[in-house]
């Protein structure tokens, strides 16, 4: 198990590494460089300048060292000041070092936001801290509700509750965030003026106003899949020997389904509600987007559109740790739950 | 100047009797097929159950939109008529006496219109897209199952890697205009466009080795037909002006591929290492069949209800994934009517006006829904076999 476990481990570093390079390639484009110079002088810049701005920055150091600095195997590097020929930081917002040093991610240096003028790791985490809160109410909602349909229409297959059950899920699958967003907000906040079509005050405050329509949006898609998964996984067991003992012996159906098939039912969608978490990432971009609320989607939309490079390998090395981690917490969980399998 | 508007029963008349091509065509159809149902195998059987033919006719609706969309449409979907803006649903465009059914957005554009031309992009690049995903899917699936060992090793880690990217993410980089400048979307392109091209010929190859009669009138339509399309995609040189893609379509196109393509191919390859391990395919093995026959000829058609379902959901999953492109407003031009750019332009200004973000949201809606219903009577069809 050990032995697994490890070896998963290092398949998730060697794959968070080819990744983080792939993104470091794509985001260090010409002209994505280009667009980030422009954005970061004056209006009416000449080509010498914009260059010149990109050399004192240290983004014209050759490819490698300057991944290697990020990551934290080379020493950072600081830029000479033309005017004094003196070390000084690139940024002037952030700590950068002043001398030589290992400073990358393996020590806890993410670097310097362009857009927000600050240290990365003081945008990114509160802003993950504002997003665990939005995917901790959505599981709150979706996970039961999705597995208490998912039993309801496995129960018995092909009766009206399964096929009414089945055919809503089948719907909510259909219906993507910025299809339920729109279609909530009109309903509840144009029509009956219920809720709030914003979340841009949770920030300072949640309250059922204004935080039940994100969270709506985000677990609609979900409970969808999650509960047709249940479904069949609780279908197939329904069909088993040990049921059909259980019935025979005279026990109610009511206890057959709680006390013998509820246990090996929900199995499976463990490993679907793990696996769900990197669909509920690029839900939460669009979510955080239309209900403007500060948090990790948010500034991942917010780097990316304004080419903050530090930013954005800070975003994706996070999202890319989430789709990882799950899926190891998954197979873990899943050859725990279920003794059948065994791991070699 | 005072708009004149109609009544609501008189907006959702209009609406049904623009869709007049779409009605006769579909009752020709669903009629036919209802009809012959039982010698038109699986797809017959659909029209059994409640969902099946609920699914099939959505998709078929769509679809006849999509094709007689310049008949059904009242207004050219960019054109802005400057009195109708923000118009709301059944105002009556002064100029030419024809109703805004379902209103006019802030640009004062038809919305009806836009919804009815949206379908067309929806319909060629999402099932076009699914296509190519399958050809890769299924062209590196098939090697990785069958052989196992360390192609399966190599291509499973690429595949993973490709999966572990949020998508999001995955669109901001590749799908950008700065992107456009480097020969990145056009190496792609490339490698991808070259798949269905390889797929076939090995496909024809494999059968017809010992009849070059056959092969070479087989192998010479893919080489030229592929070629011809090859050539238009990836290097714009259609010799006959034909096929042509824009180069932001083109970004897209790859992308979407680049993202669904992975998921064919963990499908394909669980499918080929259950099937390999059958009889016919041990029979085929002891025959003294080349490996890719009997990938081709003996696992593939095997494996070809599961990935039927797939590709019905895939084509939904396509359609979600271009309106997020929409909605983000990457690689689509900005006045494009497809569906996620609409509903990204509405959305903004959903607390004033809420009649633009209804009919693309509804749309996309009921086109993903139409497939998810037909791709699960489609399972339990296949599954009562």
């Amino acid at each position: 198990m050990f032995a697994f476990v490890f070896r998963r481990l290092g398949t998730m570093l060697l794959t968070m590494l080819c990744l983080t390079m792939v993104v470091f390639f794509l985001i260090n484009l010409e002209p994505n460089l280009k667009k980030l110079a422009i954005s970061q002088t004056e209006m009416h810049t000449s080509a010498e300048q914009l260059e010149s701005w990109l050399v004192n920055h240290g983004y014209r150091q050759n490819f490698f060292s300057r991944y290697g600095q990020w990551l934290g195997i080379v020493p950072k590097q600081p830029v000479t000041d033309p005017a004094t020929g003196k070390p000084t930081r690139r940024f002037s917002f952030c700590n950068d070092p002043v001398e030589p040093t290992f400073s990358g991610v393996l020590q806890g240096d993410f670097g310097c936001s362009t857009k927000f003028k600050t240290t990365v790791a003081s945008k990114l985490f509160p802003a993950l801290g504002a997003t665990g809160i939005l995917m901790f109410w959505v599981l709150v909602v979706m996970v039961p509700i999705s597995l208490l349909i998912g039993i309801l229409a496995g129960m018995r297959e092909g009766s009206r509750t399964d096929r009414t059950l089945s055919v809503a899920s089948i719907a909510s699958t259909a219906t993507p965030e910025y299809v339920s967003g729109v279609i909530f907000t009109v309903i509840f906040a144009s029509w009956l003026g219920l809720l709030n079509g914003s979340a841009a005050s949770a920030s300072r405050g949640i309250t059922f106003y204004n935080f039940t329509l994100p969270v709506m949006t985000l677990a609609i898609y979900g409970i969808g899949y999650i509960a047709r998964m249940t479904r069949a996984s609780m279908v197939e067991v329904m069909t088993q020997q040990y049921i059909r003992t259980a019935r025979l012996k005279g026990l109610s159906f009511g206890s057959v389904v709680v006390k013998h098939a509820l246990r090996n039912a929900l199995i499976a969608p463990f490993t679907v509600i793990m696996l769900q978490f990197p669909w509920l990432l690029t839900g939460v971009v669009i979510v955080e987007v239309m209900f403007r609320y500060q948090g990790f989607g948010y500034t991942l939309v917010e780097a990316a559109g304004n080419n903050d490079i530090d930013l954005l390998l800070g975003c994706s090395l996070v999202s890319v740790f989430i789709v990882l981690i799950t899926q190891l917490i998954s197979d873990v969980g899943y050859a725990f739950l279920n003794p059948r399998i065994r791991v070699q | 100047m005072q708009l004149e508007y109609i009544g609501a029963f008189n907006v959702v008349l209009g609406v049904l009797a623009r869709f007049w091509p779409v009605w006769i065509a579909l009752v020709l159809v669903m009629g036919a097929s209802f009809a012959y149902k039982k010698r038109l195998g699986l797809y017959g059987q659909l029209f059994d159950s409640g969902v099946g033919i609920a699914g099939v006719g959505i998709c078929l609706f769509w679809l006849f939109t999509a094709i007689f969309a310049s008949t059904i449409s009242p207004f050219d979907p960019l054109a802005q008529v400057s009195i109708m803006k923000d118009a709301l649903p059944g105002a009556v465009e002064p100029q030419s006496g024809l109703v805004y059914l379902f209103g006019g957005d802030k640009l004062a554009r038809d919305v009806f219109s836009r919804m009815v031309y949206g379908s067309q992009i929806v319909l060629i690049i999402a099932p076009a897209a699914t296509g190519f995903a399958l050809m890769v899917g299924i062209t590196l699936g098939l090697p990785a199952g069958y052989y196992g060992g360390r192609i399966d090793t190599v291509l499973s880690f690429l595949a993973n890697l490709v999966l572990a990217f949020p998508v999001i993410l995955l669109f901001y980089l590749l799908v950008t205009p700065g992107i456009m400048e480097t020969p990145i979307p056009y190496a792609m392109a490339g490698v991808f466009f070259m798949f269905p091209i390889i797929f076939f010929s090995v496909l024809f190859w494999t059968r017809y080795k010992k009849r070059p009669d056959r092969l070479y009138i087989l192998l010479g339509l893919t080489l030229i037909i592929g070629g011809w399309v090859y050539a238009g995609l990836v290097f714009d040189a259609d010799p006959f002006r034909i096929i042509h893609i824009d180069p932001n379509q083109l970004n897209i196109f790859v992308a979407v591929v680049f993202a669904s393509s992975p998921g064919v191919f963990r499908i394909v390859r669980g499918l080929v290492m259950d099937i390999k391990t059958r009889d016919y395919v041990a029979a085929a093995q002891t025959r003294g069949e080349s490996p890719w026959y009997i990938m081709l000829w003996e696992v593939l058609p095997n494996a070809r209800g599961p990935l039927i379902v797939d590709g019905c959901l895939r084509i939904g999953y396509t359609t979600i994934l271009l309106g997020t492109l929409g909605y983000f407003g990457l690689g689509l031009a900005p006045e494009s009517p497809d569906w996620g750019t609409a509903i990204k332009d509405a959305s903004r200004l959903l607390r004033s006006f809420i009649h633009p973000a209804l009919p693309p949201t509804i749309a996309l809606m009921s086109f993903v829904l139409g497939l998810n219903l037909l791709a699960d009577s489609l399972r339990e069809q296949s599954m009562k076999d």
